[in-house]
């Protein structure tokens, strides 16, 4: 088994190569961060260019895979509406609490609304804890890719990566 | 009779790149499309690309469609000709396009072929039920045109093409059933297909589809699991409904008008079947005739681009010769180089080999 095969062979990244991209528990406690869940070597580079920080470092080789410095970057999310595999996001656990944020990149019609209750879900798509959205951004800036800002129980936060299309969201 | 200097037929990714290349080189060039509008399968593609930042790395290829036609309506030296086929070919470099009024006689004294390919087809029993659709006719149907193609997708294929339209049917609201993948691993960018997964869609490897149902149309399909021999393993069929099944196993360099003007072709599965034979400028064996894009051997919209860009260059280059032409050239081709590199690049790498090996065996 490598690290891989899940993901090869059903589009869900493995446990391990998704452990291996976090960013340390310190890190985490200190607030929000970008998790780049991208595992394949493909000619990309976007991300590093995005980045106003230095924090993903630029590409000696553009297929190779990102590399962050989780300690540079600040969770600002430009990088999060960037990337074209739509494979990054922030987390934010500073709170402590058993509430944290996510931010996530959003491509589906109708967006939630501000302070609208989504099902939460999982690499999967399977439903995994009802989820607040706090925030929608979608400026012209972002190019039709919305960013949204969600609450997630805190025992989730490594779960949730998407939401259920809303029930009577906003269909601009 | 109409005379120009590079006539290029196709308006896709490669042929708008050949035509501005061309022209910025100080050609006068004929661009031929069949379609009433630019861009190919860019007009298609919603999705935002991968490769460099410096070049169009993040923006959706919709916006590139708009932006090189943009460029090519503001060079004077491109005439553009949209919804023209090229007919026919005579020998002396004339090409016959039939345009919405009459069909007219081309004289040029350089051709680029950016004809694109076309999907291959999956032989199994009721194939031909109406909602047995190709991914490029679901994705024409829903992008150009905003007609749903059904209610419920089973999409066979889990490359780039198939996990692309499967994001682009859950966008529209359209629910995608699975998708079926005969190889035991997905084939287009993981990114991708990690995107599909989180909806909720079941992407299964090693799986096909065995056969359609339907009376007057499609009301669903079986799939099976593949064995190591890739042929379905008794007892493993299971029936999906579904009124749409969408086929994304593939494409083959269309190389009719490559033939008609007398290249020579060669068979090499891993650029898509039969293709031109051509050297790194991209031009034939048909000297002043040149191929990229599609046509030259399967890839993405990417590399479309810059074979096109090189391909223009170099079709110029014989006309009005240019001093930086060979930095233009290295500079391409190191862009190139750059996109076929890494796992996802393997397959190509192969073909490129093995199309230098019967270019050079051509030459001895």
């Amino acid at each position: 088994m490598t690290r891989l095969d899940r993901l090869v062979a059903s589009g869900v990244p493995d446990d391990e190569a998704v452990a291996a991209v976090l960013p340390s528990a310190e890190r985490l406690a200190k607030g929000p961060v970008a998790v780049i869940e991208c595992f394949q070597e493909i000619p990309c580079d976007p991300c590093a260019a995005a980045c106003p920080r230095g924090a993903i470092l630029p590409f000696g080789d553009i297929k190779d895979l990102p590399s962050i410095d989780h300690e540079l970057c600040n969770g600002c999310a430009n990088c999060v509406v960037k990337c074209p595999g739509l494979a990054i996001f922030v987390i934010d656990v500073s709170s402590g609490g058993d509430r944290v944020i996510i931010k996530m990149p959003y491509e589906y019609l109708p967006l939630p609304r501000r302070d609208q209750e989504v099902w939460g879900l999982d690499r999967s798509g399977k439903r995994v804890a009802k989820v607040k959205v706090l925030r929608v951004q979608r400026p012209a800036a972002f190019d039709r890719t919305a960013l949204l800002t969600i609450e997630v129980p805190a025992s989730e936060v490594h779960n949730v990566r998407g939401i259920a299309p809303p029930a009577g969201g906003d269909d601009r | 009779m109409t005379r120009t200097e590079i006539v290029v037929v196709g308006g896709g990714p490669a042929g708008l790149a050949a035509s501005l290349a061309a022209s910025r080189s100080g050609a006068k060039v004929l661009l031929i499309e069949r379609q009433a509008q630019l861009g190919g399968q860019l007009v298609k593609q919603t999705h935002r690309f991968f490769g460099s930042s410096a070049q169009s790395a993040g923006v959706r290829g919709i916006t590139i469609a708009r932006d090189l036609a943009g460029q090519a309506a503001s060079m004077p030296e491109i005439t553009v000709w949209t919804q023209t086929e090229a007919l026919g070919y005579y020998a002396g470099g004339t090409l016959l396009a039939e345009r919405p009024e009459r069909v007219e006689i081309v004289q040029g004294a350089r051709m680029v072929l950016c004809v694109g390919a076309s999907e291959r087809p999956l032989a199994f029993p009721n194939n031909d039920l109406p909602g047995v659709y190709g991914a490029g006719a679901v994705q024409t149907l829903m992008n150009v045109y905003g007609v749903l193609p059904g209610r419920r997708v089973v999409m066979v294929g889990a490359g780039n093409i198939g996990l692309i339209v499967s994001y682009q049917l859950l966008q529209a609201g359209v629910e995608v059933a699975a998708i079926l993948e005969a190889a035991p691993q997905v084939g287009g960018y993981l990114v991708h297909a990690a995107k599909i997964a989180r909806a909720g869609v079941p992407i299964m490897t090693s799986h096909s589809v065995v056969a359609a149902f339907g009376e007057t149309e499609l009301v669903g399909i079986r799939a099976a699991r593949l064995g190591p021999d890739w042929r379905p393993v008794p007892g493993t069929g299971f029936d999906v409904d579904c009124d749409v099944l969408c086929l994304a196993v593939g494409l083959s360099p269309l190389v009719e008008l490559a033939r008609l003007v007398g290249c020579e072709v060669c068979y090499i599965p891993e650029l898509g079947g039969y293709v031109p034979v051509h050297d790194d400028e991209l031009e034939t064996t048909v000297p002043g005739v040149y191929v990229a894009g599609d046509a030259a051997g399967v890839e993405e919209a990417s590399s479309a681009l810059i074979e096109g860009h090189l391909a223009g260059l170099a079709a110029a280059h014989g006309l009005y010769p240019q001093v930086d032409y060979e930095a233009h050239r290295g500079a391409a081709l190191a862009e190139l180089e750059a996109l076929r590199a890494g796992p996802t690049g393997a397959k190509i790498r192969v073909g490129l080999s093995k199309m230098a090996q019967v270019k050079g065996g051509g030459r001895q």
